[in-house]
C-alpha cells in the first residue's frame, strides 16, 4: 500500500470506530466538550504514532509468547509521558481531561493497530498508519463532540453560539447531548452516514 | 538464538521493562517541579478568582501580585486558636489522610460526606492594608461522581458571602459541572450562611429561589445530588465541627 493510502484510508475506507468498530468507550467520555475532544485527539494522534514506530522497530525480536504484554509496556509508557507532558505545559486542559488521558492506554485502537499492522510492517509505515487511524478517531470524536457540546450547552469551544436560557437567551440545553448514551446515537448517524455514501462497507446479511 | 527460546523471552523483557522505566521516570522527574509550580497556581488563581480580586484570564505575575494581600494562617479545627505550623508547608489535603493528622468525622456530623480532614485547617485573610477584608476557607466536599474541592469567600462580618468557587471536581459537564458556571455562582454574592442562632442555614434549594431569600440559592437543574453535596459541604465546613469554631472566637475578638 502506498504511503497516502495508508494515511487516509483509515479516514473513512476504513476508519477504526466506524467500520472496525474500536476505541468506542472513550468516544463516549471525553466527547461533552470540544476543546478535551481536541487535546485528546492529539494525545491519541501522538501515541498511537510512536507505539506504532516503536513496536515496529522492534517487532522482529519480540517472542510471540510476551508480544501482547511488550506492546501494553510500550503504550503504557507512551500514555504515562503523555499524560506528565500535558499536566507540565497546558494543566487547566489536562485537569478537566482528568482519568481520560491515562484511559488511552485501553484504547483498543493503540493496541489493535500495534498488533495488525506494526507487527507486520515496517517503521515509516507503521508510523503513517498510527498517525492515520489516530485522525480517523479524530474525525468522528469532533463530529460527536460538536454535536454533544452544540446541544448540550449551546456552545462551542466555550463561546455562546446558542446562549442557553439559563443566561438570559433562548436556547434550551439538551441534556441529554451532555450523557453518553447521545454519544451512542451519533456515532450511529455517522456510521449511517458513512455506510449510505460508501456502499462497500455495508456488512453482508446473514 | 530464536526468538522464543527462554533466554531470548527473558531478555527482551528486561530490556523492555528497564527502556520503558528510564524513560517514564526520566520525563516524570524532569516535568515535577512544573507540575507542582502549575498546581499551586491554579488553586491560588481560584482562590484569587472566588474572592473577585483577578479575572479568570490572569497571568502568572498578576497572581502572585494580587496574592501579596492574602495572609494564610493555620487553624486549629477543635479549638478555633492559629496553630503554629507554617502554612508554606502544611498541606490539608494530604493530612487528611494521615491517620497523626486526621479527625475522623463522627457520621451525624459528616454533612460534606468526607469522612476525616485534617485536624488543621488553612484560612486565608485577604487584607486591605491592617484591615482583613474577606476571609476565605477551602471546603471540600462529595457530589455525584467526585470530591469537589472550592474555596468559600465571606465578607469580614463572617456571615454574607462574597463567593463560592470549585477548584477541582468530576461532575457531570453541564449539569453537576453548572457549579462552575459563572451566573450560578453569581448568585452566592450576598447572602448570608448563619441565622441569628449561628447555625449554617444556606441551602442549594430545588429550582428557582426566591428574590430575597437570603439563605437560599438556586438549585441546578438536572443536577439534584451535586447541589445537595453543595449544601452539606458550605455547612459542614461552617459548623461547630469544622471552621464555626474559629468563626466564633474571631467574631468574640479573642484571637
Amino acid at each position: 500500500m502506498s504511503l497516502k493510502k495508508t494515511l487516509f484510508d483509515p479516514l473513512f475506507e476504513n476508519n477504526p470506530i466506524a467500520l472496525q468498530i474500536l476505541g468506542i468507550c472513550s468516544a463516549l467520555a471525553v466527547t461533552t466538550k470540544l476543546e478535551s475532544v481536541l487535546v485528546m485527539c492529539l494525545a491519541v494522534i501522538v501515541v498511537t504514532a510512536f507505539s506504532n514506530l516503536s513496536v515496529s522497530l522492534i517487532r522482529n525480536h519480540v517472542p510471540s509468547s510476551i508480544r501482547i504484554i511488550v506492546m501494553m509496556t510500550i503504550i503504557a509508557s507512551l500514555v504515562i509521558v503523555t499524560d506528565q507532558i500535558l499536566k507540565a505545559f497546558v494543566y487547566d486542559v489536562a485537569k478537566s481531561m482528568s482519568v481520560y488521558i491515562g484511559l488511552i492506554i485501553t484504547n483498543c485502537i493503540v493496541m489493535g493497530r500495534a498488533e495488525a499492522y506494526a507487527m507486520k510492517n515496517g517503521p515509516i509505515m507503521a508510523l503513517v498508519d498510527g498517525i492515520g487511524n489516530g485522525i480517523g478517531y479524530s474525525v468522528v470524536l469532533i463530529f460527536v463532540g460538536i454535536f454533544r457540546e452544540l446541544f448540550g450547552s449551546g456552545k462551542l469551544l466555550g463561546y455562546n453560539i446558542m446562549t442557553p436560557i439559563s443566561e438570559g437567551g433562548w436556547y434550551q440545553p439538551n441534556g441529554m447531548a451532555l450523557l453518553s448514551p447521545s454519544a451512542f446515537f451519533l456515532i450511529g448517524i455517522f456510521i449511517w452516514i458513512l455506510r449510505t455514501v460508501k456502499k462497500d462497507q455495508v456488512e453482508s446479511s446473514n | 538464538m530464536s526468538n522464543d527460546s527462554t533466554s531470548k523471552t527473558l531478555i527482551v523483557a528486561t530490556l523492555l521493562c528497564v527502556i520503558c522505566s528510564i524513560v517514564v521516570s526520566s520525563t516524570a522527574v524532569q516535568l515535577k517541579p512544573m507540575q507542582v509550580r502549575n498546581k499551586k497556581l491554579d488553586i491560588k488563581k481560584n482562590l484569587l478568582v472566588t474572592a473577585g480580586l483577578v479575572d479568570d484570564s490572569a497571568e502568572e505575575k498578576q497572581i502572585v501580585e494580587a496574592f501579596k494581600a492574602v495572609e494564610t494562617k493555620v487553624v486549629d479545627l477543635e479549638t478555633g486558636a492559629y496553630a503554629d505550623i507554617d502554612p508554606e508547608s502544611y498541606d490539608a489535603r494530604k493530612a487528611a489522610k494521615n491517620p497523626k493528622l486526621n479527625y475522623k468525622i463522627p457520621a451525624e456530623k459528616d454533612l460534606a460526606n468526607i469522612k476525616s480532614r485534617a485536624k488543621y485547617g488553612k484560612v486565608y485573610l485577604i487584607k486591605d492594608g491592617e484591615t482583613v477584608k474577606n476571609f476565605v476557607f477551602p471546603v471540600h466536599g462529595k457530589g455525584l461522581w467526585s470530591t469537589m474541592y472550592g474555596f468559600l469567600v465571606l465578607e469580614n462580618d463572617l456571615n454574607t458571602v462574597k463567593g463560592l468557587g470549585f477548584y477541582e471536581h468530576g461532575e457531570t459537564p453541564g449539569l453537576g459541572g453548572e457549579v462552575d458556571n459563572p451566573n450560578w455562582k453569581a448568585n452566592w454574592n450576598g447572602k448570608k450562611v448563619f441565622n441569628d442562632a449561628m447555625k449554617p442555614v444556606i441551602k442549594v434549594v430545588k429550582g428557582i429561589a426566591e428574590e430575597d431569600a437570603k439563605y437560599k440559592i438556586d438549585g441546578l437543574s438536572g443536577a439534584t445530588i451535586t447541589s445537595n453535596g453543595v449544601t452539606g459541604l458550605v455547612r459542614y465546613w461552617l459548623s461547630e465541627n469544622a471552621f464555626g469554631s474559629f468563626i466564633k472566637k474571631y467574631k468574640a475578638g479573642s484571637i
